[in-house]
């Protein structure tokens, strides 16, 4: 009996008549390519409404397979997934005109124009009426600075503009949900800083964003709750908060007798000291800073500087996703 | 980049209100396929291309008449009446050019869209994989037609210049008026459109096997070639009516007394045979197909 009714509790409420929390969430979402390669490992991703994620990883991570599969480019293997609240990628047709995306980077028609590739996206879409599709894509190419270039033929577009041509694709209509696949890559810090306001300008006006990067200062700035991946593997998910909070304190001494500030640290048992060209760091572990404080002093260690501090989000970062030139297969 | 308007990006009309999908046909795609397959340079050289062989043809035969039976079909009736040239000029170019032009547009379909990465952006607008391959078919067919259809204009207009265009003698002998003959062009037409539909269901499912274009085209016009090469080899004359290229030459029924129209019902008959088995095989192949391009 009581499983029956924990079977009712989990059913799957019909598309778009529960009013879902989460803008994407995905269960065991796993890819594994012909060739045995498993590209995406058992994903559980939980994107909630109205935040701006950032999903995070190094190059090959499977930032891009995940992406690929929420959009129902590519199929799982395994595990399930929902757009916001509809099944994927059975109820596609119906949720994906909500959902503006970039895949992998802009993908256009070379010898057509900024202009006539909208165009042609933009009748592609049974959702929208065609009376106002010459409107739609003129107010999407000024929302990206592209007005000036919009008759420019794309292959003559700078990567830059090529890069606002893809946001502007999913900017052609209101969007529930953004999906974005690295949309900085290429761009000056200009270049940078105008995506980052368009994604900051979206989500006041409600939208969901969902945006990858395998730079984390990029997106940093922006981001209400982050996901990394390694490996395939989703490492870690959670508020900016909390991946602060994941990180441990650490003390920063500056002193000019280093080697002496370290071995006190030692006994007092906090994490492996580093040393620094003139002090030393370590992680506070369990002990208290006035304690290190009033030891190195009774050492006789001058310090000139004595920080608190937590580590920076890209330290963290690379701590989760390891450091390094392998390509991982 | 500006912040003006307020309007795009944001939420729609309400959370969770579902977008409203309209049904029935759906021209407003179909017109941008027609555009970029009408445009683009490549596809406009092909067509010039084609248009040069009636001309060629045309000034040719006015220079030195041939003898009566040389040359192609229909060559030594241009002289007696210029509508001949259109008849020639499709004979001339459907053994080669016209499937070359018809294997390069469908083999393009969906490999072209793949390779520059498109078919991505088309798919999550969204366009279902269904609705591409339709789109995508009559795209390849309109361009055949076009094809088919210049050449015959061009013929028609040099042939009018040229040679003399009053009754038209038919085949069987038959003599009917110039505005008859006009209605058995447009047939002949419709004809060459059907028979090269199915080079251009062979062609899209070609196209959906690869993310190269350039290898979905050549590996097209090559089955059409083997086509013809094999029909013309006697010894295995049992496989012949089995060839797709095998009736592309029967549209000269058109022009006897009465129509023979049992050699053009089998033409057509093996062209739907040959898209029948060959879209729902795109189809097969595209909606299970992952994009990673």
């Amino acid at each position: 009996m009581t499983a029956e009714v924990r079977v009712t509790d989990r059913a799957e409420p019909q598309a778009g008549a529960r009013p879902a929390t989460a803008a994407i969430t995905t269960t065991g979402l796993t890819k594994r390519f012909p060739g045995g390669q498993v590209a995406v490992d058992a994903v559980d991703l939980d994107v909630p409404r109205g935040s701006v994620y950032g999903f995070l990883g190094p190059n090959g991570s499977g930032k891009t397979t995940t992406i690929r599969m929420l959009l129902g480019l590519v199929g799982a293997t395994a595990g399930t997934h929902e757009l916001l609240g509809v099944q994927m990628p059975r109820g596609g047709l119906d949720v994906l005109p909500r959902v503006g995306a970039l895949v992998e980077g802009p993908a256009f028609h070379p010898y057509l124009g900024g202009r006539d590739n909208l165009l042609r996206l933009d009748s592609g879409d049974r959702t929208a009426p065609g009376r106002e599709s010459r409107q739609r894509v003129d107010l999407a190419l000024e929302r990206v600075g592209l007005s000036a270039a919009a008759r420019k033929r794309y292959r003559k577009y700078s990567l830059g503009m090529r890069q606002r041509l893809g946001l502007a694709a999913a900017l052609l209509r209101p969007r529930d949900l953004l999906v974005l696949d690295e949309p900085t890559n290429g761009l000056d810090p200009q270049g940078t800083r105008e995506v980052r306001n368009l994604l900051r300008e979206a989500s006041t006006e409600g939208a969901t964003v969902f945006v990858s990067s395998h730079l984390l200062s990029e997106i940093e700035q922006v981001c209400t709750h982050v996901g990394v991946m390694s490996h395939g593997r989703l490492v870690f998910q959670g508020s900016l908060p909390e991946l602060r909070a994941a990180a441990g304190l650490r003390v920063r001494i500056e002193t000019t007798r280093p080697e002496a500030a370290s071995e006190v640290l030692r006994r007092l048992g906090t994490g492996k000291p580093e040393l620094r060209p003139n002090g030393v760091v370590a992680e506070l572990g369990t002990v208290p800073s006035d304690q290190v404080t009033a030891e190195l002093v009774a050492h006789g260690v001058d310090v000139r500087q004595l920080v608190v501090e937590r580590p920076d989000l890209e330290e963290l970062f690379v701590g989760l996703t390891g450091e390094g030139f392998d390509v991982d297969e | 980049m500006s912040t003006s308007d307020a309007l795009i990006g944001g939420r729609s009309a309400g959370p969770d209100a579902p977008a409203v999908r309209r049904h029935g046909l759906d021209l407003r795609l179909f017109r941008s396929e027609l555009r970029l397959v009408l445009r683009r340079r490549r596809n406009l050289a092909l067509i010039a291309v084609l248009c040069c062989f009636p001309v060629l043809i045309g000034v040719a035969v006015r220079a030195s008449a041939p003898a009566n039976g040389d040359g192609p079909p229909f060559l030594s009736q241009v002289t007696s009446n210029g509508l001949f040239l259109v008849f020639t000029a499709l004979t001339v170019l459907l053994p080669f050019f016209l499937p070359l032009a018809v294997s390069v547009a469908s083999g393009e379909a969906v490999a072209g869209e793949a390779n520059i990465g498109t078919l991505r952006s088309l798919l999550v607008v969204p366009v279902s994989r269904t609705r591409l391959l339709g789109v995508k078919y009559a795209g390849s067919v309109v361009f055949s037609f076009v094809c088919a259809a210049s050449v015959a204009v061009v013929g028609l207009v040099v042939g009018l210049l040229l040679f003399p265009h009053g009754d038209v003698t038919l085949l069987s002998g038959t003599t009917i008026s110039y505005a008859d003959a006009l209605w058995r062009a447009l047939l002949v037409l419709g004809y060459v459109t059907a028979m090269l539909a199915g080079l251009c269901a062979i062609g899209l499912f070609v196209s959906t096997l690869t993310e190269v274009p350039i290898g979905a085209m050549a590996a097209t016009a090559v089955l059409a070639i083997v086509s013809e090469i094999a029909d013309s080899i006697p010894q295995i004359n049992a496989v012949h009516p089995y060839l797709f290229s095998h009736p592309w030459m029967s549209f000269g029924e058109l022009l006897r007394s009465p129509i023979g129209w049992h050699g053009l019902q089998t033409g057509l008959l093996t062209q739907l045979v040959y898209v029948a088995i060959f879209l729902p095989a795109a189809w097969a192949r595209l909606q299970s197909k992952d994009i990673t391009s």
